[in-house]
């Protein structure tokens, strides 16, 4: 880095990380979308600069805190949406067989990542938008998990109408996830069968009905750096208490197969540019970091403006063991959010 | 065969139930065979962040749940495996 007089501005600096550090750390104000995309255009020689002003930023306007959640496929395969990264879409030639979890398997898997002292278990389902009878195992599902297991139950069920939020804020449900998952001018190259609008238009309805808003997306399928930059300031337009971060796994059969895992250091600074756009959500590492950044890069991404992780496994993938990111945490000093503190 | 693995089964092995003294001469994540190819990347697969997906014995795609902590795969022929983590042949 070059010297710079210390009484000029960060404005006059030009530098994109001394102007996040008066705005972002000092101010609470995300970076704009230019901002953001001058964050993941630095060069890979300013990552770990880029990485601690995120943390810093997490720090300040989150706490050392850390949200850890578990997720489970209540409803596999079979899906009649051809969102490309996805091996669940009944249109693709995918290894996935379509299978149901019943109610007991499903009560099995709160109790499981309640041990991991996880305050937050969602259940999945791979639908277009749930019918009748998927309500209804919803419905069987929450009762036996609330009766028998102290935790948060959040629903992805994709989109909803305004009588299904209803029904789900009425369950209890605390938090509704559906994703963007990328940019607008770059979803109808992922995603032909809806609109990234349809999806905006489900988490305006949750919102308005009182559930928490999780809405994140895939890093690495194929969006340019501007479009990762529209897709952060996009999300915090929508000001979500939660944003997953996803990074592509090619799935064989899938339209997305061809493509490569996102690079480290790239998904890294995708870390770090989040987060100085959003600097008071939730972040959650979620699929995809195992390929992607393996175990030293997800000390990396907890330490530069993560903080919040999926356990164990994840829908059709396998995460980490627990155990091994629970260690990871008490490693780097960071305590587990207890359960009453979400409420 | 031995009978299926209870899925909740605590003691659920990273290898599965497969009864290994049954030849598997399939992929468990590409179902191809182990012999015309060169599986490196499958087994990486394997080993990481993918259940497997089809039948070591017959090559048969299996029905898989993945719960939080393991993954329980059925083959319509050859019965129910279950695992913790990473499969292995």
């Amino acid at each position: 880095m070059t010297a710079v007089d210390p009484s000029t501005t960060a404005e006059e600096t030009g530098d994109i990380l001394a102007v996040a550090r008066e705005q972002v750390l000092e101010r609470g104000e995300g970076l704009s979308q230019e901002q953001v995309l001058a964050v993941l255009q630095l060069p890979t020689d300013r990552l770990s600069e880029a990485l601690a002003l995120a943390h810093e930023v997490r720090m300040r306007w989150c706490g050392p805190e850390v949200e850890v959640e578990g997720i489970v496929s209540l409803k596999t395969g079979g899906c009649p949406e051809d969102c490309h990264f996805c091996s669940q879409s009944g249109l693709f030639d995918s290894p996935v067989r379509a299978a149901w979890l019943d109610v007991d398997r499903l009560v099995e898997a709160a109790k499981q990542t309640a041990k991991t002292g996880a305050t937050e278990f969602c259940i999945v389902a791979a639908v277009r938008g749930p019918d009748a009878k998927l309500m209804e195992q919803v419905r069987a599902g929450i009762a036996a998990i609330r009766a028998e297991v102290d935790i948060n139950v959040a629903c992805s069920l994709g989109m909803l109408t305004q009588e299904q939020v209803d029904e789900l804020a009425a369950m209890g449900v605390h938090r509704y996830n559906h994703n963007l998952e990328t940019a607008r001018s770059h979803f109808p190259e992922v995603v032909t069968t809806h609109s990234w609008e349809e999806r905006w238009e489900t988490l305006q309805m949750v919102r308005a009905a009182g559930m928490e808003v999780c809405c994140g997306g895939i890093v690495g399928m194929g969006e340019t750096l501007e479009q990762r930059a529209e897709f952060a300031v996009q999300l915090a337009e929508l000001e979500p208490d939660e944003v997953p971060l996803n990074f592509l796994i090619p799935n064989p059969g899938t339209p997305f197969a061809h493509l490569e895992v996102p690079q480290g250091a790239d998904a890294l600074m995708t870390v770090a540019a989040f987060r100085l756009a959003l600097p008071r959500t939730v972040l959650r590492f979620a699929g995809g970091r195992e390929l992607t950044l393996g175990d030293l890069g997800a000390e990396q991404g907890m330490l530069g403006g993560v903080n919040a992780i999926i356990v164990g496994n994840y829908l059709t993938n396998l995460g980490r063991p627990a155990e091994q990111d629970l260690d990871m945490l008490e490693t780097l000093k960071m305590p587990i959010k207890a359960l009453n503190d979400t409420l | 065969m031995e009978p299926p693995a209870d899925p909740r089964d605590p003691q659920r092995s990273g290898a599965g139930a497969v009864d290994e003294t049954v030849e598997r001469p399939f992929c468990a994540w590409c179902g191809r065979e182990q012999a015309a190819a060169d599986h490196t990347a499958c087994d990486r697969r394997l080993a990481t962040v993918d259940p497997p997906r089809h039948c070591p014995v017959c090559a048969r795609r299996m029905v898989v749940q993945v719960d939080p902590v393991g993954w329980t795969a059925r083959c319509s022929r050859h019965g129910e495996s279950a695992g913790t983590h990473g499969f292995r042949r």
